[in-house]
């Protein structure tokens, strides 16, 4: 990095610099260290939850049966693909990435043509990888066909449901266990969860399943088809939280794209812009790294 | 100025290759492990930690090479690399307190009568789970 101009007057001791980089490149190294406690503490949240899920004998959502959807392959063919599109978005990233880095690289030779190119293609992967997490987001919202029922908890005081006060007239999601994997002709309804994450697996499955009005399934803040409550939470939270950065990132690297064509980095002498702006994208892609593998892949 | 670069340039190949690789395996790993614990004859909960474990060590050899590689962290002075790492003390404390926690909260709640016909399985011994894996 010896040939990137340095703004020796920005930089603590003057003349000795301690960190020998300029300070805005500083202060977006400070500002991801403190973006990666936020998305620390996320997952962290979804750990310690999942772990006290599971000391209370509550079943966690098992994510290659919740992201089953791939584009063409669910439309037109109706098969699963579990984790398969997921999979891919993670590549996209990673290839984002390395557009990326290539783009920093020509900005050190101060290549106004190939830095244009590479922070071009940067943006397209950052766009289809939008595009992706919309797919998804829909599928996840959407809902599988197995459906909910709404349990009318006041009306079946004689059936209690754990963790639903009846006196309180509350209401419950109620999410089917197929025995198979899909509603069919052969396939019977082997237990019940509730929205709150309970199981429910004896003899009483067919009177409170019977008891219940047909609504919608999927998953919202709310209730979630495919596991504790917690689980849809977080997945919009985390991923959610994540989209936005990569959404921030593609308009950061638009405006430097826009900056980088009219040659404003030229007349400035230095392309650290591309480094910081790099370094910001980098974190993201980091960030999804670690969500694919406590989301998607644990 | 122009070779320098074509160095650099072999570099970041060679770690988009490592990255994708490591992906690639990482997902034939989550479709083929459950059959390999099976046929080896451990018990699904062993198995099931060894392969998180083995995530795990993997998304840090990720972070590592995008951090170190394509952030160039390690091409920074000294000071600014463990300026920016240390802090990271914090998380690994938190991650080991909220984990520690969590898996002791639901000891913790008293169990009310209502809830006595719920059958307290594991989340690997779900029916829907049974069908899957023709466990």
């Amino acid at each position: 990095m010896a040939n990137v101009a340095v703004d020796k007057r920005a930089l603590i001791e003057g003349e000795r610099p301690i960190f020998n980089a300029s300070y805005g490149k500083l202060m977006m190294w400070f500002f991801l260290v403190s973006d990666a406690f936020t998305f620390s503490a996320f997952l962290i949240t979804y750990g310690a939850l999942r772990f006290r899920a599971t000391s209370m004998g509550i079943s966690w959502a098992n994510p290659e049966e919740v992201f089953t959807h791939a584009p063409i392959l669910h439309e037109l063919f109706h098969i699963e693909a579990p984790l398969v599109f997921v999979g891919l978005m993670t590549f996209i990233l990673i290839l984002s990435s390395v557009t990326m880095v290539l783009a920093v690289e020509a900005g050190h030779r101060r290549s106004k043509k190939e830095v244009s190119k590479w922070v071009f293609w940067t943006m397209i992967g950052g766009i289809t990888f939008l595009s992706c997490q919309a797919y998804e987001w829909y599928h996840f919202i959407h809902g599988t066909e197995g459906g909910a029922r709404l349990v009318e908890v006041s009306a079946m005081q004689d059936i209690p449901l754990p963790g639903i006060d009846a006196t309180k007239q509350d209401k419950v999601k109620v999410f089917p266990v197929w025995s198979t994997k899909e509603e069919n002709s052969e396939s019977e309804i082997v237990g019940l969860r509730l929205s709150n994450g309970r199981l429910i697996t004896d003899e009483r499955v067919p009177a409170i399943w019977a008891s219940g009005t047909p609504t919608t399934g999927g998953a919202n803040l709310h209730v979630n088809e495919y596991g504790p409550p917690a689980f849809a939470d977080l997945f919009f939270f985390v991923t959610g939280f994540h989209g936005s950065h990569v959404f921030s990132g593609v308009v950061l690297l638009l405006i430097l794209l826009i900056n980088v064509n009219k040659g404003t980095y030229e007349r400035r002498g230095h392309y650290e812009m591309v480094e910081k702006i790099g370094l910001y994208w980098h974190f993201v892609d980091l960030v999804w790294v670690f969500v694919f593998t406590f989301f998607y892949l644990i | 100025m122009a070779s320098a670069g074509a160095e650099q340039r072999k570099v970041i190949i060679r770690t988009a290759i490592i990255l994708g690789a490591i992906t690639a395996f990482e997902f034939v790993v989550a479709f083929t492990w459950r059959g390999v614990t099976e046929s080896v004859g451990l018990q699904i909960e062993t198995g099931r930690a060894m392969k998180d474990a083995l995530f795990i060590i993997l998304t840090l050899f990720k972070a590592s090479y995008i951090v170190g590689v394509f952030m160039h962290l390690k091409d920074e002075v000294r000071r600014l690399m463990w300026t920016i790492l240390v802090p990271f003390i914090f998380i690994v404390w938190l991650i080991i307190a909220l984990i520690w926690e969590g898996g002791n909260w639901g000891k913790q709640t008293p169990k009310s009568t209502s809830i006595e016909h719920i059958e307290h399985l594991p989340a690997q011994q779900m029916p829907i789970n049974v069908h899957r894996y023709g466990a």
